[in-house]
């Protein structure tokens, strides 16, 4: 690469602009997993699905991607507050909403991924 | 609070032009990029999280999300996440390659709009064939 400027030192580039295409092809790879698991089973079965979701690996790679939704949501949704809205506390009120409602989220994710 | 957050005094005109047919093609995707991700993130996330739950959970649970899919009302708004789901993606995938410098002449990034336009339409074509 002939520009200078190379993302990865500690508060350039290694911020939200490259975490929102990181989390971008996190979530394409694992799609892709997911559509090849519907493809290959075609209709797919109760036993299936909960075998699917029982080995420790898919839940493992099912929580990243859904961490990187969560993140990937939180850049892309401030940015469109940052936008629209433009009184400071309804601003802040709306990010903080984001901000709580993607943490329960969260949370919520890993007790589905590991009750079952 | 730093001067800079205070915004400029002067009443500068505006021209709005909300009308999406005189948007050129890389518009649109933008704009659909942006509306599609703001109703995934109100809808899809927790509706997502919700069917994950309930039809992991028991065999009922799963029957019962099978019985709504089947209903046509549920998969017309299926399709309409999944053309949002694809929509997001292909243009996500344009804005990686116009990172990459790949396609920014005036040109290329017109016709490579049409392809993520026609792309998402394609993939959600195709989807709703296989569910019908």
């Amino acid at each position: 690469m002939k520009n200078s400027k190379q993302p990865v030192g500690a508060h350039y580039g290694w911020k939200d602009w490259m975490i929102q295409r990181v989390t971008a092809a996190v979530m394409l790879v694992y799609s892709v997993l997911i559509l090849g698991f519907f493809l290959v089973h075609g209709t797919v079965a109760f036993a299936d699905w909960k075998q699917l979701f029982q080995s420790q690996l898919v839940r493992i790679l099912s929580l990243l991607f859904f961490f990187a939704v969560f993140y990937h949501a939180w850049i892309g949704v401030r940015d469109v507050l940052m936008d629209y809205i433009k009184p400071f506390f309804i601003r802040l009120s709306l990010q903080v909403a984001v901000c709580l409602f993607l943490i329960v989220c969260s949370i919520w994710t890993v007790s589905i991924l590991w009750s079952n | 609070m730093s001067p800079h957050t205070v915004s400029s005094p002067k009443n500068r005109p505006k021209y709005y032009d909300l009308n999406l047919r005189n948007l050129p093609t890389p518009g649109l995707v933008s704009i659909f990029h942006r509306i599609t991700g703001v109703a995934m993130f109100l809808f899809l996330i927790p509706m997502a999280l919700f069917i994950l739950q309930t039809t992991l959970s028991s065999e009922a649970g799963f029957a019962s999300w099978k019985g709504y899919f089947a209903h046509p009302l549920v998969k017309l708004i299926v399709v309409g996440f999944v053309w949002s789901f694809m929509h997001h993606l292909f243009a996500g995938v344009r804005y990686l390659l116009i990172d990459l410098h790949i396609g920014i002449a005036k040109a290329p990034a017109q016709s490579s709009a049409r392809v993520v336009l026609v792309a998402g339409l394609v993939a959600t074509a195709v989807f709703a064939a296989r569910i019908w």
